[in-house]
């Protein structure tokens, strides 16, 4: 086991991937000579060339569109995007280009290609650098979406995406590069818990609270904090936003009888909102309370000075946990 | 020898600013065929296709006819209901049939959705062409069996694919190169211009086929460039001609000489190809509420298939013999695409759940589930899809 930041886990996942597979190619604005803007794919060019290691123009929509013809090629590319607010300009080529061609060529042709897109706020960015838009892509057939919580996951997680023949878009949750976690790297990912697979983070008996990525702390640290009030909060780490692992989320709410989903990205039509509907349709009769949703705003992202109001808290998703359990809350007194 | 646009004909594109000249003197346009029928020689390009003999003229010709055949039949099938939709490409048939002429079978190609003649060279099956038009499948072939990617619907989309693919070849170290079809609307894209960057930049083994045929539906050439598309090539550094699309031979030259700059590490090539679509966009829409008469006219005057005829009358090869063969051809392609539409199997109900991932996707497999569940509750699982529903 070594300590490693989330950065350094997700390099050194990507450095195993390209000793592994001389397939492997990784492309992006920066990331070669510079080591992205992040670090993130430091060392990687001086290790293995300008070859496998390819700075690319700056042009999102070439960057997958060039990775999805490599693919084509035999080739399994893995792009990053330098910020979330960026890969709006490649939105055509990842939903209708990279997430159809396998359907559209009946089979005929993979696209193993892994995105790697940095997401979420906190970090006191100007705009278009902390959005989180993972809705778009947990909407499109074709594509799985994970996001890792973990140095651990994002260590194991990024090498099962690229070794997955279904293109993967790969959120990194931004605001916890610089966390740090025991990582053991001899861990054969073949051999961890799968990536489309939910965990249980924290035991609990009382409520359920879903979270993933960047939330994935704040909520444990809820959950630490209703302890000590006596709430008991099972927090499951979604890890896979599409396929979600419902089986592994509806135990959980038959177990306590009561839902809180949280994330940062906006509440009409995200995730939490996919969550609620599809766990209410399983396991209506095991529900004592309508399910809460604890979201960022339906506002553009705002600008930073103002960011820790749009973003969950802890203090919002405690406030959430009461809703769920009936105490008293800040909307008390409202009805509906 | 090289003409400008008055040159070929007089054309209609290619007067002045109001009616839509194009400016831009840096590329004349190569042409070894006059719409006339006389073989003309240019210095450069003739070397080029030099061993075409008389009978691989002869080759072209029946080509040009048999496309000209399959779209006419397509065309006619769609209106008779057996396709949801065509995209005629007639008038274009001699920049589809010299350019996959002057490929290899390793070369890769990256279609637009009209690439239908291109598909017929490559010997991608009839009814696999047909497919997608008759909603049997969102696309008719396997890619890898005739290195031919399938249709593409998004404008310009395909030449980043084609980018990619071709940075591949160049890691892979292999002498083979791609090659990517688009339209005069595409130059318009960000993507064409990003796959433009990207090649340059990576000096890849690609050739940009821009087939110029003067309307993206409605929308006039003069609406997407104020050069000639040619320019655009230059502006990203890389070698580009303006060639006759509708002269067979021009094509194939200005392909091949693209290819072996490829092949050779020489990187991008951009060819425009100056031709005109002689119907609609698709069988969708009216060019008689967007284009002149004349227009028309001048280009019918510069068919690609009647200079053909006219260069292999004047050298004495087209015989009553030679052209009832080519007839025959024709009439066996045009049965055999009717039958293999009209008789090409729907697809299973289930069948839209497949391909969409390669591995297990438990959303996925649960609506499957759920819905062959629904299917199987009415005993007949046709019965329930059929438009009315089986209440």
């Amino acid at each position: 086991m070594t300590q490693l930041t989330f950065a350094r886990a997700i390099n050194s996942g990507l450095r195993k991937s390209l000793d592994n597979d001389p397939k492997v190619v990784l492309m992006g604005e920066d990331i070669g000579t510079l080591g992205g803007v992040f670090r993130v794919t430091d060392g990687l060019q001086k290790d293995f060339g300008k070859h496998r290691v390819i700075d690319t123009p700056l042009a999102e929509s070439g960057i997958v569109g060039t990775a999805v013809g490599l693919a084509y090629r035999g080739y399994r590319p893995v792009v990053e995007i330098q910020f979330d607010g960026f890969v709006y300009s490649a939105f055509d080529q990842v939903v209708s280009q990279l997430a159809k061609m396998h359907y559209r060529t009946r089979g005929a042709v993979k696209m193993p290609i892994t995105i790697r897109i940095p997401y979420g706020g906190g970090i006191g960015s100007p705009e278009h650098h902390s959005e989180s838009p993972e809705a778009y892509f947990t909407h499109t057939a074709g594509l799985r979406v994970i996001t890792p919580a973990s140095p651990q996951d994002a260590h194991t997680m990024i090498q099962q995406a690229i070794s997955c023949d279904d293109p993967v878009i790969f959120f990194e949750p931004k605001r916890r590069y610089h966390d740090k976690g025991e990582v053991d790297e001899s861990l054969d990912p073949n051999a961890a818990p799968p990536m489309g697979q939910a965990r249980v983070v924290a035991d609990g008996r009382d409520v359920t609270l879903v979270a993933y990525g960047p939330l994935v702390k704040t909520a444990r640290d809820a959950a630490t904090a209703a302890a000590d009030e006596g709430v008991s909060v099972e927090v499951i780490d979604l890890r896979s936003l599409a396929p979600v692992d419902f089986a592994t989320v509806e135990a959980s709410v038959r177990k306590t009888g009561r839902l809180v989903i949280t994330h940062e990205a906006g509440q009409s039509g995200g995730l939490g909102a996919e969550v609620a509907a599809s766990i209410t349709e399983r396991c209506f009769y095991h529900l004592e309370a309508a399910p809460v949703r604890i979201t960022g705003f339906d506002v553009p992202y705002p600008y930073s000075k103002v960011e820790m109001h749009h973003l969950p808290n802890l203090d919002r998703i405690l406030d959430g946990v009461d809703r769920a359990l009936g105490r008293p809350n800040s909307l008390s007194g409202l009805e509906g | 020898m090289v003409t400008d646009d008055a040159g070929q004909g007089g054309t209609a594109a290619g007067r002045d600013n109001k009616t839509g000249h194009q400016g831009g003197a840096g590329h004349s346009m190569v042409q070894l065929i006059t719409p006339a029928g006389e073989r003309v020689s240019h210095p450069e390009y003739d070397p080029w296709v030099r061993d075409v003999s008389d009978e691989q003229l002869c080759s072209l010709y029946e080509d040009l006819v048999v496309i000209r055949r399959i779209d006419k039949e397509a065309t006619a099938l769609q209106r008779q209901g057996e396709l949801g939709l065509w995209p005629p490409l007639l008038g274009q048939e001699a920049s589809q049939v010299g350019s996959v002429r002057a490929l290899r079978d390793d070369d890769f190609i990256f279609p637009s959705y009209r690439e239908n003649g291109v598909a017929y060279c490559r010997g991608v099956d009839l009814a696999d062409i047909l497919r997608v038009w008759r909603g049997a499948a969102s696309g008719g072939w396997d890619p890898y069996a005739v290195n031919m990617a399938i249709p593409q619907i998004v404008i310009g989309a395909q030449t980043l694919h084609a980018t990619g693919y071709a940075m591949g070849i160049q890691n892979d170290g292999a002498d083979s190169a791609a090659i990517v079809y688009f339209g005069d609307g595409a130059t318009s894209k960000g993507d064409v211009n990003e796959a433009m960057v990207f090649a340059a930049s990576y000096q890849v083994p690609l050739v940009f086929f821009c087939q110029n045929n003067h309307w993206a539906i409605s929308e006039p050439v003069r609406l997407q460039s104020h050069t000639h598309l040619a320019e655009r090539g230059t502006g990203f550094g890389m070698p580009s001609m303006r060639v006759d699309g509708n002269d067979v031979l021009a094509v194939m030259a200005a392909t091949r000489v693209a290819l072996d700059r490829a092949r050779r590490g020489g990187g991008p090539t951009f060819i425009e190809a100056v031709t005109y679509r002689m119907g609609p966009h698709t069988t969708a829409d009216d060019p008689t509420r967007y284009r002149d008469a004349n227009e028309l006219e001048d280009w019918a005057a510069k068919d690609p298939i009647g200079r053909v005829r006219a260069l292999l009358d004047r050298k004495g090869l087209f015989t009553e013999e030679f052209e009832s063969s080519v007839r025959n051809k024709a009439d066996s392609v045009a049965s055999e695409l009717r039958s293999g539409c009209v008789g090409m199997p729907d697809p299973e109900p289930l069948d839209v759940f497949k391909h969409v991932y390669s591995t297990p996707n438990s959303w996925l497999d649960r609506q499957q589930d759920h819905y062959s569940r629904y299917l199987a509750s009415f005993g007949d699982p046709a019965g329930a899809t059929t438009e009315e529903g089986a209440r």
